[in-house]
């Protein structure tokens, strides 16, 4: 068993399945030598040679495309989006053909493909490597749109995600890369796609969040549980659509108060869908309003430091929305 | 190269008689099936129709080269010559034409046109014009990995190579030696907009940027069409890389069912054209080679109507699918 964070462990997932199936390769730009600009391919182009690590042209639709093609033929391709920003030219592959391949095709055509792209506010990135883009995908059927957030989670969703016969959307939260480092023993449970996962129970609030939410949330409930004795309920969805409404609901229900983080900008968010599933079918369960924060409806991120920092919801932000569920 | 007349050298070409008739039948077959489906339009039968009609010998000469389930085909919507001569029959035009759950592209899920046939090869189509491209060179990709001699042919029309996925497939079936045939079906009309206000040069002419041979051919002639695309093929198979073909034709009928042509185009244009049908030239050729006389002629075309009579007959009488079942199929199960 060996301490990993998420790069790692993403890394480790996609070196076993490559060496596991020789259908399975890995293409987008700077992947090869370079192992990626955030270095989560970096050795396999060294173990798996230049044609199943492949560097592409700068272009996106023609990454996610050929992809497309080389799964229709055989291939499991994991094509590399360098930020989620950039994924935009590459959206009608993605939600116009990968996504409808097999319904227009009466389930002749699957299209077995993982598109990774990292995503979130990161000191630095301005406003086009901070953007969090998984609301412009999750209303695509025919797509899965996963963001696990823990390593361990992260290599057994990565497999999973190989597998899947449907393309899969793998979210990776930039700011958690290296922050979040926890054992990843080497008979990892899988994780199928599709099941959230309770990361602490409690009897009073429930919070739903994703990526680097998700830890400062988990942060503020210990803090909470040892200053004020609030046992809340951690709950992170893992896939981001479908959605597993069951343990989400589930947990609404018990506490009665419902609270869901991300980072993504609010209106129309994943969070707005949680919200809507919960505010509908745990209504009697409920004792407040189901509550969201997400963060403002302005471009993300801002450069400049102080700006960026007032646009991502904060842990203070996160604390007193928790607090003012509580007293409800 | 001018719009010519066909060159008797199909025996220079490695093709026997049977082949030209094979030929001969198939652009007839898509020619008759897609006239009785403008019928089934105007009847009120079929909400929608886009045609092959002026393009059967670019279609029919290039796909000849094709190994049905082998090589891989990515039509586009025009491409129902091609189809029908890997394997899809009329019935099966028919039933997707009426929406039916037997349609074997999709069972009545999307628009004719948007073929589909997995035992063929021939990959799922959609309604975004270009995006074929890429996927055409990722398939191709694949062939080249394992080291098969397979080869994706990718078609569309002249407006396909305007946007970027055209480009950028060419270029990376440039950099990588792709076994993929592009074949871009100029049949100077996207709609509406004439070649002129779509394409700047030549089409054929870009291949040299990219780093592979282009060729212009006369896309009414189908030994002509046959012989560059033989040559793009064997260059394929023998892993040397692409080949882009652009083949000059023309549209005979409306964009579609939906479309009204006489708001931007003249008809005597239509009727020079009428004169260049690539169908009544074969069939001049093969008279004139002793391949087929005219009762030969008359007797595969009252087969072809027959079975189309048959096939159309057919597909009005199917099923629809439940409607149910627009809610299921969605994802793949492992």
């Amino acid at each position: 068993m060996a301490t990993k964070n998420l790069l790692q462990a993403i890394h480790e997932g996609l070196a076993e399945e490559m060496r596991s199936d020789e259908s399975v390769m890995v293409l987008g730009e700077d992947v090869g030598r370079a192992g990626g600009v955030f270095r989560v391919t970096q050795g396999l182009q060294e173990e798996f040679g230049e044609a199943r690590v492949l560097d592409t042209p700068l272009a996106e639709s023609l990454i996610v495309g050929s992809a497309i093609g080389l799964s229709a033929n055989g291939m499991r391709p994991v094509a590399e989006i360098q930020f989620g920003d950039f994924i935009t030219p590459a959206f009608d592959q993605i939600v116009n053909e990968a996504a409808k391949f097999y319904y227009r095709s009466n389930g002749a055509w699957n299209c077995p493909i993982t598109i990774r792209a990292p995503y979130g506010a990161v000191h630095g990135g301005g406003l086009y490597h901070s953007q969090s883009i998984e609301a412009w995908f999750s209303n695509t059927p025919g797509l899965k749109v996963v963001a696990p957030t823990f390593p361990a989670d992260a290599k057994a969703m990565i497999k999973s995600a190989i597998r899947d016969p449907n393309p899969v959307l793998f979210l990776e939260h930039k700011r958690t890369y290296r922050l979040i480092k926890e054992d990843v023993p080497d008979d990892n449970p899988e994780v199928p796609i599709g099941e959230a996962r309770v990361h602490r129970e409690g009897a009073d609030i429930t919070v739903v969040a994703y990526g680097l939410m998700l830890y400062t949330a988990l942060e503020v409930a210990d803090k909470l549980l040892e200053e004020q004795g609030l046992e809340t309920e951690v709950v992170e969805p893992r896939t981001l659509y479908p959605l597993d409404k069951e343990t989400i609901l589930e947990s609404a229900r018990k506490t009665g108060k419902f609270l869901v983080v991300s980072e993504a900008n609010l209106t129309g968010s994943v969070s707005a869908e949680i919200a809507a599933v919960v505010a509908r079918e745990a209504f009697e369960w409920l004792d407040a309003p189901v509550m969201r924060l997400g963060s403002p409806d302005v471009p993300a991120a801002a450069f400049a430091r102080p700006m960026m920092d007032h646009f991502v919801p904060s842990a203070e932000k996160i604390e007193a929305a928790m607090l003012e569920l509580a007293a409800y | 190269m001018a719009i010519g007349e066909t060159r008797a050298h199909h025996e220079a070409l490695g093709l026997d008689e049977d082949d030209l008739r094979r030929l001969y039948y198939h652009m007839l077959v898509a020619r008759r099936v897609d006239e009785r489906s403008w019928i089934l339009n105007r009847q009120g039968k079929a909400a929608f129709v886009i045609s092959c009609q002026g393009q059967e010998a670019a279609q029919v000469g290039a796909a000849y080269n094709l190994r049905p389930g082998y090589d891989y085909l990515y039509p586009y919507y025009r491409d129902s010559g091609m189809t029908l001569l890997l394997g899809q029959t009329p019935r099966g035009q028919f039933l997707s034409i009426l929406g039916r759950a037997e349609d074997p592209n999709s069972g009545g899920r999307q628009m004719p046109g948007h073929f589909s046939d997995r035992g063929l090869n021939i990959v799922t189509t959609s309604a975004p014009v270009g995006v074929q491209y890429p996927q055409a060179t990722g398939t191709a990709l694949a062939f080249k990995m394992r080291g098969e001699d397979g080869v994706a042919l990718v078609c569309g029309g002249e407006a396909s190579t305007s946007g970027g996925d055209w480009h950028e497939a060419m270029n990376f079936a440039g950099i990588h030696d792709l076994p993929v045939v592009f074949l871009i079906e100029n049949n100077v009309y996207s709609i509406s907009t004439p070649a002129p206000a779509q394409v700047a040069g030549a089409i054929a002419r870009r291949a040299e940027g990219f780093g592979f041979p282009g060729y212009e051919v006369d896309g009414n002639d189908v030994l002509a069409v046959y012989e560059v695309a033989r040559e793009a093929f064997e260059r394929a198979r023998r892993g040397e890389g692409p080949t882009l073909i652009e083949a000059k034709t023309y549209r005979i009928t409306a964009h579609s069912s939906d479309d009204d042509d006489r708001r931007y185009r003249e008809r005597e244009e239509i009727e020079e054209w009428r004169l260049k049908d690539p169908i009544v030239r074969f069939e001049k050729y093969l008279l004139e080679n002793g391949v087929l006389d005219e009762a030969g002629r008359d007797e595969i075309d009252e087969r072809i109507k027959a079975e189309v009579a048959e096939a159309s007959a057919y597909a009005e009488k199917a099923p629809f699918a439940e409607p149910e079942s627009v809610l299921t199929g969605v994802y793949a199960e492992a």
